[in-house]
């Protein structure tokens, strides 16, 4: 997936402006900034959600000449919050996401995607429970399942880790970490800069629409840009075994 | 929750219910007739001499002039409320969307009416039943227009738009029946109530193709409507081309309304309890819901009709008032759940 030059206008006001991102097979990019500061909207854009102008290549192929059912086998999207109109039960909304391969050879992967996802998240306990009677941090991973049992080449994920507690955090991340060693392509907003260290390849630092700074986050990562983007002063440390940049806010 | 073993049996359970109701129905009346006589007319018919005929003087006239078209009308009508209702309710993504409730319905009954007080008939029987669908229609996109923000429909913004439209709808009428001599007066007003009195095996032959239709595509959506109900976003994500979707899901919609409004007028509700009990029962997945919510339709106006044309001697209630008396409190219950579970109106 390559964009460029990408702007989006929400109500008149441009939320992003001529951004630049691409992500390899086999690749983790990090989205990282502060709110508001376009991460979601361009994800939006890349997914062909909100009208863009500038380019948005998937598989070498411009993003509006795909049908949303090629499209759909290409990449699977998390949205930032899991809704559900009809209760569903989470078995029944894991399998959706095989939605896209039905009538093809790959559907005869349904039951093992289905269960290998569920399992991958930790959600195959509760496979017969109804969506909404599950904690929002369940219903996340339960969305985060449905994406997965997609297998597709390009994921993008829109915060998948916000209402997740630290060992789900974790679990989350490392998912799709082995996701993009099976080559898979990663595209992940993220709020948790720490995190977006010890798992992105690269990351990339939006602000007001623009990009700041693009790279391995321990090179983007430094305390002046951090400090000037999120206007609040940011401690980097190196973590002490692993070395991996640890971004504190600086505190009284 | 059933399995999928018992979700066939579901529908195989409401197939015979139907058919039951149907053969009952069918023997109850002034010329009473019994149930084995009615299957045994039906055989004759298909050529199979099999079981007694009907034994009453003019029974087999009672039979297939008057009751057998009234009964093959009521499951039209029922299995088109039932299967629009589903319908609807996956394409709003909002368990209180249903013809009636939302106003599709007098939006329809205007169409109707509008043919009825012109005198139009350039397409024969079939000219009341294209109006009821061209007032459907043009109902649906102007409900479905006013009542989604952000890719879902609001409970308050559905049921007050559906508020505007029954009275936009009830005025139009109101000017339709002050502009018409009194037989146009008599026949809206039959709409208005609801009733299956006129069937005829020609009300049968034009309402019949437009529900099958209806019910075709319906079934046809039923696995994209369960994404739907993901969200506009993520349904498209799966492939989904959500755009025609609702614009077929629509047509369908306004389609099964005008089968079950063209020849029996207004009958409420039926389309809201319907899929409400069998969600309760087999669970949300439109692959079942859509059938059985059609089957259930179907029982649900037959043995209302039954009970509509033989509660009181020689006289008949109209069935749309009787489904509206059930019915209302129905929904009553339903809102208060609902806003129960959202915690609000949301």
């Amino acid at each position: 997936m390559k964009a460029t030059g990408v702007s989006v206008s929400l109500g008149g006001r441009t939320v992003v402006s001529s951004v630049d991102l691409h992500v390899s097979p086999g690749e983790v990019v990090a989205l990282v900034g502060p709110n508001g500061a376009g991460k979601s909207s361009l994800l939006a854009a890349v997914s062909g959600d909100l009208p863009s102008s500038g380019e948005v290549m998937v598989d070498e192929r411009p993003l509006d000449s795909y049908k949303p059912i090629e499209l759909a086998r290409l990449r699977a999207v998390l949205p930032q919050k899991a809704a559900l109109s009809f209760p569903f039960t989470v078995g029944e909304v894991v399998r959706m996401g095989r939605a896209p391969w039905s009538g093809r050879p790959e559907a005869a992967e349904d039951e093992d995607a289905v269960a290998e996802a569920m399992e991958l998240t930790e959600t195959t306990g509760f496979a017969a429970r109804p969506f909404p009677a599950l904690s929002g941090g369940e219903q996340a991973r339960v969305a985060l399942a449905r994406v997965l049992a997609q297998r597709t080449p390009l994921l993008l994920l829109d915060e998948p880790t916000a209402a997740l507690d630290l060992r789900h955090q974790e679990l989350v991340l490392s998912v799709t970490r082995a996701r993009a060693a099976s080559g898979t392509a990663v595209i992940v907003v993220l709020h948790d800069l720490s995190l977006a260290a010890a798992y992105a390849d690269r990351a990339c630092v939006l602000a007001a629409g623009r990009v700041r700074s693009e790279g391995p986050p321990s090179s983007v990562f430094t305390p002046e840009l951090l400090s000037e983007v999120y206007q609040h002063d940011v401690e980097v440390l190196p973590h002490p075994r692993t070395g991996t940049p640890l971004v504190v806010p600086r505190r009284p | 929750m059933l399995t999928a073993y018992k979700k066939m049996g579901l529908i195989g359970f409401l197939i015979v219910g139907l058919a039951a109701v149907c053969v009952l129905a069918a023997g109850r009346g002034q010329v009473p007739i019994s149930p084995s006589e009615v299957a045994g007319s039906l055989l004759h018919r298909l050529g199979l001499g099999i079981g007694p005929l009907p034994s009453a003087v003019q029974g087999e006239n009672a039979l297939w002039l008057v009751r057998f078209p009234r009964v093959v009308l009521a499951v039209i009508v029922g299995a088109s409320l039932g299967c629009a209702g589903a319908l609807m309710q996956g394409v709003f993504g909002n368990p209180l969307a249903e013809p009636g409730v939302v106003g599709v319905s007098s939006g329809a009954a205007v169409g109707a009416a509008a043919a009825i007080v012109s005198g139009i008939t350039v397409l024969g029987s079939w000219t009341t039943a294209a109006a009821a669908f061209a007032g459907g229609v043009v109902t649906t996109f102007i409900v479905y227009a006013m009542s989604r923000a952000g890719g879902r429909t609001e409970v308050v913004t559905l049921v007050l738009t559906g508020v505007a439209v029954n009275a936009t709808a009830g005025a139009l009428l109101g000017l339709l029946m002050f502009l018409t001599d009194d037989d146009g007066v008599r026949a809206i007003a039959f709409w208005q109530l609801g009733s299956l009195a006129q069937a005829t095996w020609s009300a049968v032959a034009v309402a019949g193709p437009c529900a099958l239709a209806g019910l075709a595509v319906a079934v046809a959506l039923s696995r994209r409507l369960d994404l739907l109900a993901l969200g506009e976003r993520p349904a498209r994500h799966l492939g989904v081309d959500t755009e025609r979707l609702r614009i077929i899901a629509i047509v369908a919609t306004a389609l099964l309304t005008a089968s079950a409004v063209a020849f029996t007028g207004i009958i409420s509700f039926v389309g809201l309890i319907v899929p409400h009990l069998i969600r309760m029962i087999a669970g949300p997945g439109h692959r079942v819901l859509v059938p059985a919510s059609a089957l259930g339709g179907a029982v649900v106006v037959v043995t209302g009709d039954l009970i509509a044309r033989t509660a009181i001697d020689y006289q008949e209630l109209p069935l749309g008032v009787l489904t509206a008396v059930v019915g209302g409190p129905a929904f009553f219950w339903l809102l208060r759940r609902t806003r129960a579970r959202a915690g609000g109106w949301g």
